[in-house]
């Protein structure tokens, strides 16, 4: 572990009982979901954590508890450093805290979580899709979502499948 | 030499009207300005300085579907694209053509999923498809030159 | 209407949270901009609050460019994967593949030859030139100076066919792959190459000439478009729109990866934060990525482009007519693929856009559990609306052409 970032990793230990792990050469903070405001403040405030590089999640299917695990990514312009923070969330109706009050961008990001996984985001000020359409129906990146494979159209079976393909008419 | 000596000798040209109206058409076939990914930087490029497809005499891509005569679909169309490029190809005056340029376009290329319409076939009738992911400018060109015969062979009561 | 796509309906009721009161009583107008629109380099589409000219409020709809790669990615193997990788910022292919590969790389641990780094770092930064030259063709047809445009795609050529010499594609190259190159260099790159640096700078002075010092120019982007520093970093903003508001955060400089650190260049700053800076800070990069790819092929050293590790590089064609072995690992890894240790990894690499992260994560399998892409653009789009409250309908193009986004890395 880089020397500049143990203090750090540390008080997130200390403070928010959060269990540190090192994979690939770096730093993975594991902590709960109602300490990330409090932790994204601390980063942000005392250890000059002022990028919040992105906010993504990743869904253990069939896994319950927990169902999700949502990363987060900061980043130090002064000191260099680099920090990932996971939070577990469980899979029936997730939801977290939004950082948007104490980064400006996570506002997008929850947006996409939102859109992407179903996981709601609590206090959150403008929670719609961003990427699918309004209208959409299911939270495409879940692993329990189909990829939505179509049949591709062969000589042997292009009547079959053109039968069954919606036309553009003039 | 052939035609130019009878013209100055008679002044008067006779042809059918279906193909004077076909050529016509050919000649000012005016893009529509709409590019969608990848497919649409090299129809950027189709029109900039190496490969000039004013030589053809289409270079003026009209921003508004009402002035335009063809639709250049380049690039991937979403699902939530789709109602949108319907929309624009409705406001086209007829009579309006199709392309489908490059791989997504044609029959959604590498993109088998759940946000990628399998072909723009599915949402307006397609002329001509360009494969390529993305083609190459000559072959956008290529495309456009294959729809102008096309339409220069069109019968007027099919196109009405 | 014959087919089933009918565009939606939208009421105000639904978007009152994002407008101001007055555009509820019907004081101010509200106007769709896109996601057909010749100067939103793509399909965005802007809803203003218009009052008169002026812009009250703007809220930026994306998604009409999804494509679905990251789920797409998860199905496939992570030799095969790659290929989406081109397709998500299609002005800076090789930049993608670089930075999935180093993420890959780091996973697998194995090492990559001295002569492929350095020919993914001169591609890197040819294909660096080749975005900016985008990014000053549309952007100054944005600010109505036509004849940019028609003078960086002449240029853009000559780096497209030095892609297209070293991979047979021009865009979409998927050259650089885990554990190296694809194959090495032909023979005529390094005169190619050459032929680039001897001619680039007296053209780059050419656009400097029809641009730097113009006044039409200069009234269209001077002030326009402001960020300060802390504005810039709170929403996230990386890259050249970055560094024309001051912080010189380049990972090519902060955190080098496959031998930047020999490199002599600088990362050039402006502090004003508006979309002039901006032009400068990218017109300049330009003459530094000169330098580095200079650098790079003075010192090109000779050696293989691909490690020999037969589990994760496929072997050359002629050993499979020769070699069982060789035979069996080229069935194996097009078909399997290779395994990948369990766990996840954030690498990022400098794109012409910004910072470009990728995220995976791996179970242990052939394939990758979950690819999340941090593509610059979409956070870069995300600060639009701070920069351009109160300004004109003109300006917020200008600023749009200078944000530098494409749209096929803000909705991957």
């Amino acid at each position: 572990m880089d020397k500049k970032l143990q203090p750090i990793v540390q008080t997130l230990e200390k403070d928010f009982g959060a269990e540190a792990r090192e994979i690939f050469g770096e730093v993975e903070v594991v902590l709960s979901s109602e300490n990330i405001i409090a932790a994204g403040q601390k980063l942000r405030d005392d250890f000059d954590f002022a990028l919040l590089s992105t906010i993504t999640a990743v869904d253990y299917f069939p896994e319950e508890s927990p169902r999700f695990h949502i990363v987060y990514v900061f980043n130090s312009l002064s000191k260099n450093l680099q920090l990932t923070l996971r939070v577990p969330v469980a899979g029936e109706n997730p939801t977290i805290p939004t950082l948007t009050g104490v980064y400006k961008n996570a506002n997008w990001r929850e947006r996409e979580l939102w859109d992407m996984f179903g996981i709601k985001v609590e206090g959150h000020p403008d929670l719609r899709r961003i990427l699918m359409p309004d209208d959409w129906d299911g939270h495409p990146l879940r692993k329990d979502y189909p990829l939505g494979y179509e049949e591709p159209q062969f000589t042997f079976n292009f009547e079959e499948i053109d039968l069954s393909k919606p036309k553009g008419e003039m | 030499m052939g035609v130019e000596e009878k013209l100055a000798d008679m002044g008067v040209v006779t042809t059918t009207l279906e193909s004077a109206v076909g050529w016509g058409r050919t000649r000012a076939m005016w893009p529509m300005l709409f590019g969608l990914a990848c497919c649409a930087i090299e129809m950027m490029a189709a029109q900039a300085s190496d490969y000039d497809m004013s030589r053809f005499g289409m270079e003026l891509m009209r921003p508004s579907p009402r002035q335009s005569d063809l639709m250049i679909v380049a690039g991937r169309v979403s699902r939530k694209m789709a109602p949108v490029l319907r929309h624009l190809y409705d406001q086209m005056a007829e009579p309006k053509w199709v392309i489908a340029m490059g791989d997504c376009a044609s029959c959604g290329g590498v993109f088998n999923n759940y946000a990628v319409v399998q072909g723009v076939d599915e949402i307006v009738p397609v002329d001509i498809y360009i494969s390529g992911c993305p083609p190459r400018p000559e072959a956008l060109i290529g495309g456009v030159m294959a729809l102008h015969e096309k339409v220069e062979k069109l019968k007027i009561r099919d196109v009405l | 209407m014959a087919t089933p796509y009918a565009l939606p309906e939208v009421t105000l009721d639904q978007i009152k949270h994002l407008v101001s009161q007055r555009a509820l009583d019907g004081e101010t107008v509200l106007l769709n901009m896109g996601p057909q629109h010749p100067s939103t380099h793509g399909v965005l589409r802007l809803l203003l609050e218009l009052d008169g000219e002026t812009i009250i409020t703007c809220v930026p709809d994306v998604g009409f460019l999804h494509t679905g790669i990251e789920k797409n990615m998860e199905s496939k193997t992570y030799l095969k994967a790659e290929v989406m990788t081109d397709r998500l910022d299609y002005l800076n292919t090789v930049g993608n593949n670089f930075a999935y590969c180093l993420a890959v790389e780091k996973m697998i641990n194995v090492d990559v030859p001295p002569r492929a780094q350095a020919i993914r770092v001169i591609l890197a930064e040819l294909q660096r030139i080749a975005s900016h030259l985008i990014w000053l063709a549309t952007s100054s047809l944005d600010v109505a100076a036509m004849s940019v445009f028609l003078y960086a795609f002449r240029e853009r050529e000559i780096i497209l066919d030095i892609l297209e010499l070293v991979s047979g594609q021009r865009m979409m190259t998927t050259y650089i792959r885990p554990g190296g190159l694809w194959r090495d260099v032909p023979v005529e790159f390094d005169d190619a190459v050459r032929n680039v640096l001897n001619t680039f700078p007296k053209r780059i002075d050419e656009y400097e000439a029809l641009l730097t010092k113009n006044p039409l120019f200069l009234d269209r982007t001077l002030g326009i478009g402001k960020m300060t520093a802390e504005e810039a970093i709170q929403w996230g903003v990386t890259g050249s729109t970055l560094r024309g508001s001051g912080p010189d955060w380049d990972l090519r400089k902060k955190r080098p990866y496959s031998g930047y650190e020999q490199y002599d260049f600088e990362v050039p700053t402006e502090t004003e934060g508006d979309v002039y800076a901006r032009y400068l800070v990218r017109i300049k990069e330009m003459r530094e990525s000169l330098k580095i790819i200079e650098q790079a092929l003075n010192k090109l050293p000779l050696g293989p482009v691909r490690s020999n590790d037969r589990k994760i590089v496929p072997p050359p064609r002629s050993e499979i007519g020769t070699s069982m072995e060789s035979l069996i690992h080229h069935f194996k890894l097009w078909t399997d693929g290779f395994d990948v240790p369990k766990g996840s990894l954030y690498a990022a690499v400098e794109s012409p856009r910004g910072e470009l992260g990728v995220f995976i994560e791996s179970d242990g399998g052939p394939k990758p559990y979950r690819v999340h892409w941090r593509t610059p653009s979409y956070n870069n789009l995300e600060a639009l609306p701070d920069m351009t409250e109160g300004l004109l309908i003109a300006d917020l193009v200008a600023i749009i052409g200078s944000i530098d986004i494409v749209l096929g890395d803000v909705d991957r």
